[in-house]
């Protein structure tokens, strides 16, 4: 690994050189792959979950351990408990027990994956993921396996694949690049999902992604931001709203009789940069309040993400009812969402299912323009790039792109709604309306084939910092070259992960450019009424030509 | 070991049926036993396969999506790669049987120094796997002609169109050709890729060598060691209208081929080649994406334990009630 920089720690990014990760080895051992054991070191793991996470949610096996140590305190009947998993899953998932069967290792995943093509590591290869559990499954379910043994690519669950598991289904962002090029559709995260169920009912689960499970469940939102907190924060960073614009902005929160309620990840309350996307709602709200908007923010439904989809598919549905509960409490007729990645494959694929009907609310109607959401007309959510498109289009914001004219910019499709949705021009029919400056990626690293920030799936934390730079790899190189070719020097996302992640890896692999949201450049370019003369943006930088008014 | 081993088995299994039928005479275990039961065990053991998917539920619509959604109604969607309505999903499905639409998509990474990676077009797999699944299509259409009287007119024009170079007596089949091609290329990339030979299994390179030895013991027969034809179209034709015979004078070749041919409808509902059922059945590609519209139903959704918002307030109503935020209970 990178010789170790001094005064850097293998969490901080400056530990790694450059030159030396971006070598990447992809000659596999010698050695057979069953039997090579991963290596655990700070930067490629992430830490244990904490046992009063655990207790908080009633996931089983709390206790104190840590991955490094030969010992996992794992429940003396941890082989049963999970070969009686698997077995259930088999029964309840097709795309389980299917996915166990057909893969052939034709390998056209191997390359797809951003872990591998950054670390080289060949169990980063999707096929080789899945593999580490269809070995185990072709051993205890099926006859061949059984008999045949690692002939015919059975073996048995030991405690040594359990910890490979953990290693493995912890090194997947749950992306789906690689299903995209599967000619049978085997869903990478599909395994790593089930993998990490199997793993909970063990007690084998990292805090990253458990704390904000945990936080979620009692406070409502990942960060763990209680009520009053979240309306303090939220007065707070209206207060800068107000200095840039000279607005003052009153939003209301778990307000009864609204007509939509609007849900977005606590992540862009909490840090830049997406506090200015955060901005950027309540300013877009104000200015559409005259014009009828009736709309307001929960406190107790004050998360968007859900990190139950990196847990479980009972706590994804667990987490995600606040949604339509606080819908139903306040009385509103539909629900309006933020931007966020892993949020809007969980409404999109999973929420109406789990939680549904929503007959309770009315299909989406845009009080201003009057549009029927036809497409929104079970769930009953609208992604707000949706609502700001529509907008846009019947002209009902009064935007100057100029004011964006300080900014290059190029566009990050976040993984889950690229593939779990198909959400492509919505986004950029908004920022090519707002922005002058655009430049797309190259076509490799965009929409379906879009690659990861390397940080998703509850993966986007510091100690994790090698296989985050490393995964983070081709992304970076993309946007590397847009800067490079363009002079991009901001990439926008949908993604609150993606505005918590990216910021490392750009500032890694491609220093100088910065991280922004749809609904930042929406605000910077939105004409409102009564504001004062504009001459900085959301971050108190001037606008272009205003440099020496801003200063003052 | 994992490529040798499947080599050797099916060397063994040629020597077995060359050794049963010319040495021990067991032309009727071969010609008419083994068939039976390995098509018996084909048949039962893929509707069983699919019968086993079938009865786990898709509790979820996860299509994954490679196009523009339905999204406004100006907005211009992808209907085959990410389809909407039933049709949609059948002519992406059509599309991903027919036309292998996604391996399609397959790049290539290169890293360079810098670092610089780059994404080439990396066609050769899908033109290598569509060469070896049509040509294995073509000539099982082919061998119908072994087993109907009057042979009927698609199988009559497989022959022609497979023929068309009319070249040699009898007339050299293309696919013939390009099966051979195919396989040998599809072997050497698992043997040469050095990821490709790190994750393949010996169920990856058994079919490959079965298939190998019977186009091979096919073409022999065709071109080479002539058959008794006439022979074997009476055995063919006998084991399908359940009067099963042994006429005279067919090569052992013969039996060798048949009873690779046996072993591979024994050996595929148990092995990887289910691919050809479970293709079908991908919950990422048969379904459309259409969750917000219309309702998906979990057959076993079950009611979860949740953080109510009554449990909330009362963690949190005195500070909330500070704040100026609206409560339920005063």
């Amino acid at each position: 690994m990178a010789g170790p920089a001094k005064k850097f720690r293998p969490d901080q990014m400056g530990y790694y050189n450059k030159a030396e990760l971006s070598r990447v080895n992809y000659k596999p051992p010698r050695e057979d792959w069953m039997d090579t054991k991963p290596e655990f070191r700070i930067g490629n793991f992430i830490y244990p979950a904490k046992p009063k996470n655990l207790i908080c949610v009633g996931l089983p096996n709390p206790r104190e351990w840590a991955p490094m140590d030969e010992d996992w305190k794992l429940p003396e009947n941890w082989k049963e408990i999970l070969l009686e998993g698997i077995a259930e899953r088999l029964e309840k998932y097709r795309s389980f027990r299917l996915f166990m069967d057909i893969c052939v290792r034709c390998g056209a995943c191997a390359d797809k994956c951003h872990f591998f093509i950054g670390g080289g590591d060949p169990k980063n290869m999707p096929v080789l993921r899945a593999e580490l559990l269809r070995s185990v499954y072709r051993k205890h379910f099926t006859t061949a396996g059984k008999i045949l043994g690692r002939m015919a690519g059975a073996r048995d669950l030991t405690y040594d694949v359990v910890k490979e598991w953990f290693f493995y289904f912890f090194q997947c962002t749950e992306c789906r690049r690689c299903s995209v090029f599967c000619p049978y559709g085997i869903d990478t995260a599909e395994i790593t999902i089930i993998g990490r169920e199997l793993l909970n009912l063990i007690g084998l689960n990292v805090n990253w992604v458990l704390e904000p499970v945990a936080n979620c469940y009692r406070t409502g939102n990942h960060m763990g931001i209680q009520p009053h907190a979240y309306k303090e924060m939220t007065e707070f960073l209206l207060d800068d709203l107000e200095t840039v614009t000279g607005i003052k902005v009153t939003p209301s929160f778990n307000r009864k009789g609204a007509e939509i309620l609007f849900i977005t990840p606590s992540g862009d309350i909490f840090g830049d940069p997406g506090t200015y996307t955060y901005m950027g709602y309540h300013y877009l709200f104000h200015y559409l309040e005259s014009m009828g908007l009736d709309i307001t923010w929960s406190t107790y439904a004050s998360e968007g993400g859900n990190f139950g989809l990196f847990t479980s598919h009972e706590m994804m549905k667990r987490l995600n009812a606040k949604m339509y509960a606080e819908a139903k409490r306040l009385g509103v007729k539909w629900i309006l969402g933020g931007e966020c990645g892993h949020m809007w494959r969980v409404i999109n694929q999973y929420m109406g299912t789990m939680n549904g009907p929503a007959d309770f609310l009315e299909e989406p109607v845009s009080p201003i323009t009057g549009t029927k959401f036809e497409n929104a007309k079970s769930t009953k959510m609208v992604h707000i790039c949706e609502f700001t498109a529509d907008l846009i289009k019947h002209n009902k914001l009064k935007l100057d792109p100029s004011r964006n004219d300080h900014i290059t910019l190029t566009f990050h499709d976040s993984c889950n709604p690229a593939r779990g949705m198909g959400f492509f021009e919505e986004p950029r029919y908004v920022i090519k309306n707002v922005c002058n400056n655009f430049y797309e990626m190259p076509e490799n690293t965009i929409r379906e084939q879009t690659f990861c920030c390397a940080g998703g799936a509850g993966l986007g934390t510091d100690e994790m910092m090698e296989m985050r730079l490393r995964g983070g790899l081709p992304r970076g190189n993309a946007v590397q070259y847009v800067q490079k070719k363009h002079g991009v020097d901001h990439l926008a996302c949908v993604c609150a992960i993606d505005r918590a992640t990216l910021v490392t890896l750009c500032n890694y692999w491609a220093p100088g450019v910065e991280v922004t949201g749809v609904h930042e450049m929406v605000a910077n370019a939105l004409v409102v009424p009564g504001e004062k003369k504009r001459t900085q943006d959301f971050r108190f930088r001037p606008l272009k030509g205003m440099e020496e008014e801003a200063d003052v | 070991m994992r490529l040798l081993l499947p080599l050797i088995a099916v060397l063994a299994l040629t020597l077995i049926a060359y050794a049963g039928v010319s040495g021990a005479g067991m032309n009727y275990l071969f010609g008419v036993f083994i068939p039976y039961a390995a098509f018996l065990i084909f048949l039962i053991g893929f509707i069983r396969r699919v019968v086993q998917w079938g009865r786990s539920p898709v509790p979820f619509r996860i299509p994954a999506t490679c196009g523009q959604e339905k999204s406004l109604p100006w907005v211009k969607r992808n209907r085959f790669d990410n389809p909407f309505t039933t049709g949609e999903v059948i002519i992406r499905m059509l599309l991903e049987v027919f036309l292998f639409r996604s391996l399609f998509r397959n790049t290539k990474v290169d890293l360079r120094e810098g670092p610089i990676l780059r994404y080439g077009s990396a066609k050769w797999l899908w033109l290598g796997a569509l060469a070896f699944h049509y040509s294995f299509l073509t000539i099982l259409v082919r061998h119908l002609r072994f087993f109907t009287e009057p042979i009927p007119f698609f199988v009559k024009w497989a022959e022609t169109l497979d023929g068309i170079l009319q070249v040699g007596v009898p007339a050299f089949y293309q696919t013939d050709m390009v099966i051979l091609a195919a396989v040998a290329y599809l072997f050497l990339r698992r043997v040469f890729v050095p990821q490709l030979r790190y994750i393949s299994l010996a169920n990856d390179y058994f079919p490959l060598f079965l298939i190998l030895a019977i186009a091979l013991s096919g073409i022999l027969m065709r071109y080479f060691f002539k058959t008794n034809i006439v022979g074997v179209k009476e055995l063919t034709m006998g084991l399908v209208t359940f009067s099963p015979k042994i006429p005279e004078g067919i090569g052992v070749i013969f039996y060798i081929h048949l009873f690779l041919v046996s072993t591979l409808f024994a050996y595929f509902p148990f092995s990887k080649l289910m691919h050809l059922g479970g293709v079908f059945l991908s919950p990422t590609r048969n379904l459309a994406n259409n969750n917000r519209a219309v309702r998906h139903i979990n057959p076993w959704n079950y009611p979860v334990k949740v953080h109510t918002y009554e449990e909330y307030e009362d963690e949190f109503r005195e500070h909330m009630k500070e704040a100026g935020l609206p409560v339920e209970k005063e």
